[in-house]
């Protein structure tokens, strides 16, 4: 059984970010955006194929939730939160 | 010839929608048609504004004022930042992506047996169940689903009494619980039963040897709820479990603000009922569920009587979205179980710290036997309804969110013996798995100012300054 590439891992990574930045939420976006980075960084040193791809799936099933749930998170929009800026600039964080 | 004249419509106007790049029905709804909900606060806002544009002398004298209350047109948003976790917490994004297909499609009826729509929609509500059966090492069977923790108060109060009245007629508790409980005990107090309401120490624990005096021959219920929802005070479960093991006598802890917080093990910790809520862990609100021990069995009575669902305990049709959205709000918890807890208790105590920094500030309860998303402060010399008042954008209570309406200071606060300015002046602030660092800095800021403020208006506060002993002054006039 030949396990996730680099590449994928990396594009999954990329797209985890990706999609949890499209919550309109405040929360929910910096929540997880918080996860995705301290989940791969704690899977980065997995070794055991198998549960190298059980992690990978498993992140893959997360990712699913999160396309769907950003989707929703833009479609009932409300407003921003007082520490949010409004020009829509990223905070330092 | 009407029918060729439609046809070639249907034809021409498909025909562009074949050649289009394929995109998604989803993404274009988003982007069309956002549905926005705006908060009061912008209403205020634009109000305050408005009134500004008209007259500027008679808003004058206020703005000063209102510069403290709130923050105002500095380019960020009006929505309020969310720190009254205890009260209930946002619905996980994770929980709603389960509980849609019950709103689609799986609308079947869990407990039909006869066919696939309630094969399917049992089979999620027993893999639900086992989620939140897992959390606190209980069994499956174990578990009642019920309408949420008021509904496990008083089914656990009432039923187990009820049951055994021929025998015992005992029920004891603590002062500090929620208002469920104490009001079920005063229902059973009707009823002809016996209640001791034990006190509290000053930090809000309760005492062991009090409670080992109190339990008599005929006490069927102890009642002591794991973490306390006004001072986050986490009780000695352990060891009152055993105590209750020891004289024979049935515990019941009431666990909504515990479950999936602190690690809870019904079998370590003796535990015999226990309430959980959904909606204190990330869930949808209106659902709950009691644990009710099988080995060796506690017996009750129910409240609702009907078809005999839930083992006979708690009739009525399941909800098997409610039920699959607990259960996964449950999955979660125990899933982000030492995330969360780091990331709580880092919060947490960067917020005890900035504001117990402010002068004549205190933290209400045990500052060691705690859960630390809860963190309940008295500022002395300000009104906790002014200063809520006064932080518009931050959403916070100054208690139980039942007993808010009223403006009787907390009876927690009282029962720890504190008097009734320092419980008038007290303030809950939760924290939870969604706040963030900045949302923490922003609170920490916005309190030591409008405190400085608020106190700066009070002819109290002056002569705290100029050194006079408050307690000494005579009043006159009354």
């Amino acid at each position: 059984m030949t396990g996730p590439s680099r590449t994928q891992v990396l594009a999954l990574y990329k797209q985890t970010l990706r999609n949890a930045n499209g919550f309109n939420n405040y929360n929910f976006k910096h929540y997880f955006l918080r996860k995705a980075r301290t989940q791969f960084r704690d899977l980065k040193d997995l070794k055991d194929p198998a549960a190298i791809e059980k992690a990978f799936s498993a992140a893959q099933r997360e990712l699913g939730v999160l396309k769907r749930q950003s989707v929703i998170s833009q479609m009932y929009t409300f407003d921003k939160q007082v520490v949010e800026p409004l020009d829509g600039k990223k905070t330092q964080r | 010839m009407l029918r060729s004249i439609t046809r070639s419509v249907l034809s021409k106007s498909q025909r562009p929608a074949l050649l289009r790049p394929r995109c998604y029905a989803t993404a274009k709804v988003a982007f069309d048609l956002p549905l926005e909900t705006h908060t009061d606060l912008q209403k205020a806002h634009q109000d305050l504004a408005d009134a500004r544009a008209n007259s500027s002398e008679v808003v004058e004298s206020g703005t000063t004022a209102l510069k403290h209350a709130y923050q105002e047109n500095t380019g960020f948003g009006t929505r309020p930042i969310y720190l009254d976790m205890q009260a209930t917490t946002p619905t996980d994004p994770r929980v709603l992506d389960t509980m849609l297909k019950f709103y689609t499609g799986l609308y079947g009826n869990p407990h039909s047996n006869t066919h696939s729509y309630g094969w399917e929609t049992n089979k999620e509500v027993e893999s639900a169940r086992k989620h939140i059966a897992d959390m606190i090492n209980a069994d499956v069977k174990e578990i009642i689903f019920t309408s949420g923790a008021t509904e496990s108060n008083n089914t656990a109060l009432k039923g187990v009494a009820r049951f055994y009245k021929k025998t015992k007629k005992h029920i004891i508790t603590t002062r500090t619980e929620h208002k469920c409980v104490l009001e079920a005990a005063r229902a059973m107090k009707n009823e002809g039963y016996e209640v001791t309401f034990l006190n509290v120490s000053e930090d809000g624990l309760v005492d062991l040897k009090e409670l080992e005096a109190a339990i008599r021959s005929d006490t069927c219920l102890v009642s002591i709820m794991a973490v306390n929802n006004e001072i986050g005070v986490m009780q000695p479960i352990k060891e009152i479990g055993a105590l209750c093991k020891k004289n024979k006598v049935f515990f019941h802890t009431d666990a909504a603000q515990a479950y999936g917080k602190i690690p809870l093990d019904v079998n370590e910790m003796n535990i015999d009922l226990m309430s959980i809520s959904s909606h204190k862990i990330y869930g949808p609100k209106g659902m709950g569920a009691i644990y009710v021990r099988r080995r060796p069995r506690v017996r009750l009575e129910p409240i609702i009587s009907g078809g005999g669902q839930e083992r006979g305990l708690r009739s009525g049709t399941l909800a098997p979205s409610l039920v699959a959205g607990f259960g996964e709000a449950a999955r979660l918890m125990k899933q982000e179980f030492d995330a969360d807890s780091v990331h709580v208790k880092r919060l947490s105590e960067k917020l005890t710290n900035g504001l117990l920094a402010i002068e004549h500030t205190s933290l209400n309860g045990s500052p060691d036997h705690r859960y630390p998303g809860c963190v309940n402060i008295s500022f002395a010399y300000v009104e906790g309804e002014s200063l809520l008042m006064a932080l518009r954008d931050i959403a916070l209570s100054s208690g139980s969110a039942c007993t808010s309406a009223s403006l009787e200071p907390s009876y927690v606060l009282h029962a720890l013996g504190k008097d009734d300015a320092l419980a008038h002046s007290s303030i809950r602030f939760g924290i939870g798995r969604f706040t963030t660092d900045e949302e923490i800095d922003y609170v920490i800021k916005a309190i030591t100012e409008r405190v400085e403020f608020l106190r700066e208006l009070s002819p109290l506060w002056e002569m705290v300054k100029e050194g006079i002993d408050i307690n000494s002054i005579e009043w006159s006039g009354h």
